[in-house]
């Protein structure tokens, strides 16, 4: 209605609901959008990783929720095998895909990228606000996957062929894994053409004075997050377009010599091993797609809560570029014992291991930077500080699993779970609530209650342990993955109780997240009234109003005149230097 | 039952998170509605962090202790032990790393927790700190690469002699058979397309024309003599499956299509294993849970469990389907002798087609 009043007045300017909360072009809405979109689509993941913990720890009990939510899937309350298979596999694909990778990445380049670098919005509104809506038309059809008489897809989230090929391996390679296939296509489009924009924006649009070496660590990491996404995501289209034809056209370019269900089919010549390759191109990179923003977030935090410059900045943008460069060339280490050639082994463990090197800078850098700080502990910083423990404590492992020897036997078991849970999973979500308590004054122009922050992280913060430690053990006694459960093999019987703690401990990390919610909603509407900088913080989204325009700057956009990091510099009344501010006579530039 | 434990256990959680909110709520003097964190703020949350830190190191004793013995027994294989000693390495310099790293970062966050009068020393960078740190890992992981790709290339380069057995393991979907190559000791040529042959007695495809497969012998328990190298060539009729013998720290996937392989010499038999300590008292524990599951069971009318004795396990690791949690195979490591006894009895595959014709 409102919509078509302003229209008739022919005010190009004017915004109209429509314009303003629906089909924006501003990135800050855009970022919200992306923020929200992404929020639902955890609250989905999350769920579903619940559900499949009641069936670890209690298996094939009958559960009053089960029959609720998953209907005749749970015949009795008791929930079916196929349907586990399910849930695991939609539950990576949200949280990997549309939680880490565009909730995280697409609200957080958004909203950053154009305030710190000093733009008044991306290179191109319009393609941002197209990638947006495909994004969400791809949630829209992953979650009408779900609705699927035979069930969503089942395949794992590498969705491996053959099973995810052929519709006789399994329920959920039917419709369910069509969907799957176009959904994901639909997301690369969105992904890559976000990417792009986040690139050209950044190498463009810097105000004046905005050099690369002044350019804070967040701008650092988006940027380069979103040329790995451009390198590696069309290769994951590639290998969805050819698994399309191999499933609906008769080609064979992951399939040979199959016979199922009492038929020999006419594939010949494919190898599933390409598919793993392609994946993979993808599967790894991907990991830092998920994980640089938040390591670019947790540094602009860390170093604004400790007041406190971050330590050693030219060898944090080192080692973005370093690992960047080398997660386009480990992807094999996921396939050690794929059947590929064991030389190729060989060179995935050398390049491998080299990545633990920027990666231990890394988390020296992080931890120099608290040393002598100032620290304030705001939500933000605590989650900061977090993700720091759980990269460690998840890293390590991966010398463990980066080593083709040591893989042969935790390959795909329980240990794999709790190793990239903590390196990725968890570290990433980390730097998604540290960005959200950290940049909500600038999203919403209110505060979120830091009580609630504190609950939230600390309860968090315990569970993950409680839940991905004991986690260690189940897969080092040597339980594979993705088993609806282990009393087929009387073996893991002593594992029923690391299963129930487990599982404890996620719920409760289920319930913890409900305060964040609660927080993060009631915030919204009734938080505290932001002040302009309430962080007293150097950026330079900082310097723009509370209020949001189209525009970022009423005035002329700042100009940069220092690096990002000057906290508690010596012969400045306050204990932070704002990047917009000149230097003083006689004062040093300081950026390394 | 266990619904409702669980629900009042949600509840009581929810309870404790709305106490402790009230609990962060009176710790901070209310002198105004600040959302950003005060002194006593920092002061609390630092202290958190150190209690935090015991946390962790807690949290790892208490796993060790309470799990410790669910962890895989000493390996069964040549080879696995050269594989448990650079586990055992690798391990060493984990727990070191993260006992240290986790101090450290947890104790400064405590120690320069922001108080009154507590100002940040304006320090941006250190080249030879940062030198030391980048060449310590470089050293220490060239040490752990070289290690691993030296036991990597004995374990991987297999190299077939007269005495080795050639063993085939076949998957489908949802069980695993092994095919044996006879007095030749050559598999004889095998696809899917000859699965339909003689009524499907053509367990594995064998072709028929071709001599070589006419000793070969299939079954479905995978029988393996002590103390001699196993070569086993992996193959799949449908999906990827992994065969996986986490005793012998044997994995390798199997690939329709293709053929794939691993190879490892089994130094215990099934009795040996039997008998270690280690494993004697997992048995044991594992049939106190069963015999206390059993008591549930029989209270509700129903068949107790089978009390469990140890054998080695093959386990389908790779996701395959439905049944993927009970694809399994189990594998018996006897002496030489007992072992020909064994394969004597089975039929080979002339035999099986011949009954048929």
């Amino acid at each position: 209605m409102s919509a078509e009043a302003h229209d008739d007045h022919g005010h190009h300017h004017k915004e109209t609901f429509i314009t303003k909360y629906i089909f924006s072009q501003d990135h800050k809405m855009i970022a919200k959008q992306y923020l929200i979109t992404g929020l639902f689509m955890g609250i989905i993941g999350i769920a579903m990783s619940l559900l499949f913990r009641l069936q670890l720890a209690w298996p094939e009990q009958s559960f009053g929720i089960f029959s609720s939510l998953l209907g005749k899937w749970a015949p009795d309350g008791v929930m079916d095998p196929n349907v586990y298979l399910a849930l695991v596999t939609i539950h990576g694909t949200i949280m990997v895909f549309f939680v880490l990778t565009a909730g995280l990445s697409g609200t957080f380049s958004n909203l950053l990228i154009p305030l710190q670098i000093g733009a008044r919005d991306m290179a191109s509104g319009l393609l941002n606000m197209i990638s947006y809506w495909l994004f969400f038309l791809s949630c829209v059809v992953m979650l009408g996957s779900l609705f699927v008489e035979a069930g969503p897809a089942a395949a794992g989230w590498t969705i491996y062929p053959p099973l995810s090929a052929l519709p006789q391996a399994q329920p959920g390679s039917g419709l369910g894994m069509t969907l799957w296939l176009v959904s994901m296509a639909i997301f690369i489009a969105s992904s890559l053409l976000g990417s792009l924009n986040y690139i050209v924006t950044v190498i463009n649009l810097r105000t004046k004075g905005m050099s690369m070496t002044r350019l804070p660590l967040t701008i650092w990491a988006f940027f380069v997050t979103a040329i790995i996404g451009v390198v590696s995501f069309p290769v994951l289209l590639s290998a969805a377009l050819m698994l399309i034809m191999d499933r609906s056209f008769g080609t064979s370019f992951f399939l040979s010599d199959i016979f199922i269900q009492g038929e020999v089919l006419h594939y010949q010549g494919g190898s599933p091993v390409l598919f793993e390759h392609l994946f993979w191109f993808l599967g790894h990179p991907e990991v830092y797609i998920v994980l640089l923003p938040a390591l670019g977030i947790t540094s602009e935090v860390l170093a604004t809560n400790a007041r406190k410059p971050i330590f050693g900045y030219r060898a944090m943008v080192a080692s973005i570029l370093a690992i960047a460069f080398l997660s386009t060339i480990v992807w094999g280490h996921h396939m050690f014992i794929s059947g590929m050639n064991p030389f190729l082994g060989s060179v995935f463990t050398f390049t491998t291991l080299l990545i633990a090197i920027p990666s231990a800078v890394k988390a020296f850098n992080y931890i120099t930077t608290l040393w002598k700080g100032n620290l304030q502990f705001n939500p933000g910083m605590l989650f900061s500080i977090g993700l720091v423990s759980t990269f460690i404590s998840g890293g390590l492992t991966g010398i463990i699993l980066g080593d083709s020897t040591l893989d042969i036997n935790v390959h795909d078991t329980y240990f794999v779970v709790a190793h990239f849970h903590l390196v990725m999973g968890i570290s990433a979500l980390y730097g998604l609530f540290a960005g959200v308590y950290h940049w909500f004054p600038k999203m919403f122009g209110r505060m979120m209650n830091k009580n609630l922050g504190y609950v939230h992280f600390w309860v968090t913060a315990v569970c993950a342990y409680g839940v991905f430690f004991p986690m260690h053990f189940v897969g080092m006694a040597g339980l594979p993955r993705r088993y609806y459960t282990n009393t087929a093999f009387p073996y893991f019987d002593d594992l029923a109780d690391v299963n129930v703690v487990i599982t404890i401990f996620a719920l409760i990390a289920g319930a913890a997240q409900l305060v964040f919610l609660y927080n993060f909603i009631h915030s919204m509407f009734y938080g505290k009234r932001a002040e302009t900088n309430p962080w007293r913080s150097n950026t330079l989204e900082w310097t723009t109003p509370v209020e949001h325009f189209h525009g970022n700057w009423a005035g002329e956009i700042p100009h940069v005149h220092r690096w990002a990091y000057d906290y508690s510099k010596p012969g400045h009344d306050e204990d932070f230097v704002p990047q917009n501010i000149p230097l003083k006579k006689g004062e040093e530039e300081l950026n390394h | 039952m266990t619904a409702l434990l669980t629900i009042t256990i949600l509840i009581l959680i929810a309870i404790a998170i709305w106490q402790m909110t009230k609990i962060f709520q009176l710790t901070q003097v209310a002198r105004e509605n600040s959302q950003v964190a005060t002194y006593k703020d920092n002061d609390f949350q630092g202290k958190l962090m150190y209690v935090f830190l015991v946390f962790i190191y807690l949290i790892t004793i208490y796993s060790f202790w309470a799990w410790g013995d669910v962890l895989l027994p000493e390996s069964a294989s040549e080879h696995g032990v050269e594989y448990d000693r650079l586990m055992w390495i690798s391990f060493v310099l984990i727990f070191f790393v993260q006992t240290v790293t986790q101090a450290l970062l947890h104790y400064f966050s405590y120690k320069y927790r922001g108080l009154e009068n507590t100002k940040a020393l304006f320090y941006a960078d250190n080249d030879r700190l940062e030198f030391i740190w980048t060449i310590i890992p470089v050293i220490v992981l060239a040490g752990l690469i070289l290690y691993g790709l030296y036991t990597w290339t004995n374990i991987m380069n297999i190299e077939e002699d007269d005495d080795s057995l050639v063993v085939e393991l076949y998957a489908q979907q949802f069980n695993w058979k092994a095919r044996y190559a006879g007095q030749d000791n050559v598999l004889g040529d095998a696809n899917v397309r000859f699965l339909q042959d003689y009524d499907g007695k053509n367990l594995v495809g064998i072709d028929s024309s071709d001599p070589n497969g006419q000793d070969d012998i299939v079954v479905q328990e995978l029988h393996l003599p002590v103390g001699r190298q196993v070569i086993f060539k992996m193959r799949s009729q449908d999906v990827l499956h992994s065969a996986y013998m986490p005793h012998f720290r044997a994995q390798m996937n199997c690939v329709p299509g293709m053929i794939t392989q691993f190879a490892f010499v089994p130094t215990k038999t099934t009795e040996e294993m039997r008998m270690l300590p280690e494993v004697a008292a997992k048995v044991q524990r594992i049939n106190k849970i069963r015999h206390e599951n059993s008591q549930e069971l029989i209270a509700n009318g129903e068949e107790p469990l089978d009390a469990y004795q140890f054998d080695y396990l093959l386990l389908c690791n790779k996701i395959c389907g439905a049944s993927h949690y009970n694809m399994q195979m189990k594998i018996i490591v006897e002496s030489e002798e007992d072992f020909n006894k064994w394969l004597a009895e089975q039929a080979t595959f002339a035999e099986v087609i011949s009954i048929e014709k």
